[in-house]
């Protein structure tokens, strides 16, 4: 017991020091997702229908595959047109554009969620559509958007585990190199999903402290 | 006397399905009309086509001399000149109660910050919420977010104000302090389109009421005529339900 304890204490500097890989995979790719669906969301609302069918396609295109695939097709597959990218970056782009089509539905959902009554409202005093966008249905709708997209967020910690398949060293692919010399494959596997479970809980907190800071006042949503 | 409305024979629905059968009316400067008529019978769809909220088929629509209907048409100068209340207050609820009027007068009146400020606290002052600038819509009662979205509506100017239903929403208790606000500015001369089915508010305060069923005007008149002395049966029915109802 005291020898696992000590083992697991051994590794996890060097399990930690995947973190900040996992992490700047999870922040990279959150961001690419937030502004590629920052640009999908308009165009699948308000574009005419070659450009909105385009924005839909990919939102169900991406949602409808494996990221796995989707990562191999990225790392293995583009080569063959010439596009060759280093497994990191491979890792960003799949995570970041699978990421944009789940963010891309989480925009609309909470657009859509502003009820019709705030636009006849709006209408009603003369704004422009822009304006009311602007100053009335966006602050709204990314008030909704936030709980949605910090899980999405998480999901995006825990998913980037699967780019270790391509050989990004990144906490998971440490995890495997430590069983690959030490054979402990139960108590590292564990290490490497308790520093996960670390690393989600962390930003659910501050999710939740981010919530109640831009929480319209009078409006109370019960914390989970 | 010179008229702010016209309506004439307007037509509307929804889909294929048609709400206003044909509806012409007009309100003068200074002019309370009530529009009065059981659910469904199109009051509140003919409202919300005086300013195009609802897309009208056919007819003519005339406000303050400018023409609404059809192409080519400046539709938000014409609704900035237009105030609106809704049923549902409708505020912005992420906004304070000074924000949601200032805004407006910013973005469409093009009024500089300190001046939108001064006009706000000025309509919030007529309503009797000046002393709630600060707060955030949900964190009022009905009546106050009504009288809020009053002042909204009060702030803009407005040559007309439209009305639909402000106060179906409220509980008793709160009807009256809207109903009293609407008096004092109906008093101080505003041109007024009121759905309602406040009996005492119209006896009160219109000077004109319009009995409407199945999209269609049923018959109009003075108030005491329409509301004591009603010809049509479907007027007097529809008046008994709604005393009836009080009565209850």
């Amino acid at each position: 017991m005291i020898d696992t304890f000590l083992f697991i204490l051994d590794t996890l500097p060097y399990l930690l020091g995947g973190v900040t890989v996992t992490l700047q995979l999870t922040l990279v790719s959150f961001c690419m997702g937030f502004v590629l669906a920052a640009l999908i969301t308009p165009t699948r609302l308000f574009a005419k229908p070659p450009l909105s069918w385009a924005a839909r396609a990919y939102v169900e295109g991406f949602r409808g595959t494996p990221l796995l695939v989707q990562l191999f097709v990225i790392y293995f597959g583009l080569p063959a047109l010439g596009l060759k990218f280093d497994a990191l970056t491979a890792g960003m782009l799949a995570l970041g554009l699978n990421s944009a089509a789940y963010q891309a539905e989480i925009l609309r959902a909470s657009i859509k969620a502003i009820p019709e009554s705030q636009f006849l409202a709006a209408e009603s005093l003369g704004m422009s559509t822009s304006q009311i966008y602007r100053y009335v249905v966006l602050p709204q709708a990314i008030r909704t958007a936030i709980p949605a997209l910090v899980n999405e967020f998480v999901t995006l910690i825990k998913e980037s585990s699967l780019v270790s398949i391509i050989g990004v060293v990144e906490l998971t692919r440490r995890g495997e190199y430590i069983v690959a010399y030490t054979f402990r494959a139960l108590e590292v596997y564990l290490a490497v999903a308790l520093v996960y479970f670390v690393l989600c809980a962390a930003f659910s907190q501050l999710a939740r402290v981010v919530e109640r800071r831009f929480k319209i006042p009078g409006y109370e949503r019960g914390g989970v | 006397m010179a008229n702010v409305l016209i309506v004439k024979e307007l037509r509307a629905g929804y889909d294929d399905h048609e709400v206003i059968k044909g509806v012409s009316l007009s309100v003068e400067k200074g002019q309370k009309v009530v529009l009065m008529g059981p659910s469904g019978s199109g009051k509140s769809t003919l409202l919300k086509c005086v300013v195009r909220l609802v897309e009208p088929w056919s007819g003519e629509i005339i406000i303050d001399g400018t023409r609404v209907a059809g192409d080519n048409v400046d539709l938000r100068a014409i609704r900035a000149k237009t105030g609106f209340v809704f049923q549902s207050y409708n505020l912005f609820p992420h906004m304070t109660v000074l924000r949601n009027i200032t805004l407006p007068l910013e973005v469409v009146k093009k009024m500089a910050r300190d001046e939108a400020t001064k006009k706000a606290l000025e309509v919030l002052k007529i309503v009797g919420m000046e002393d709630f600038a600060d707060r955030y819509p949900l964190q009022l009662s009905g009546g106050q977010q009504q009288r809020v979205a009053i002042a909204r509506a009060l702030a803009m100017d407005p040559v007309l104000l439209l009305l639909d239903e402000p106060t179906s929403a409220l509980d008793p208790e709160l009807r009256e302090e809207v109903l009293e606000v609407l008096e004092r500015i109906a008093k101080a001369g505003m041109s007024m389109l009121i759905v309602t089915h406040e009996m005492d508010f119209a006896e009160d305060v219109a000077d004109w009421v319009i009995f409407m069923e199945d999209g269609r005007i049923v018959e109009e008149g003075p108030p005491h005529e329409i509301l004591w002395f009603p010809k049509e049966e479907r007027t007097r029915r529809f008046l008994r339900s709604i005393l009836r109802k009080r009565l209850a």
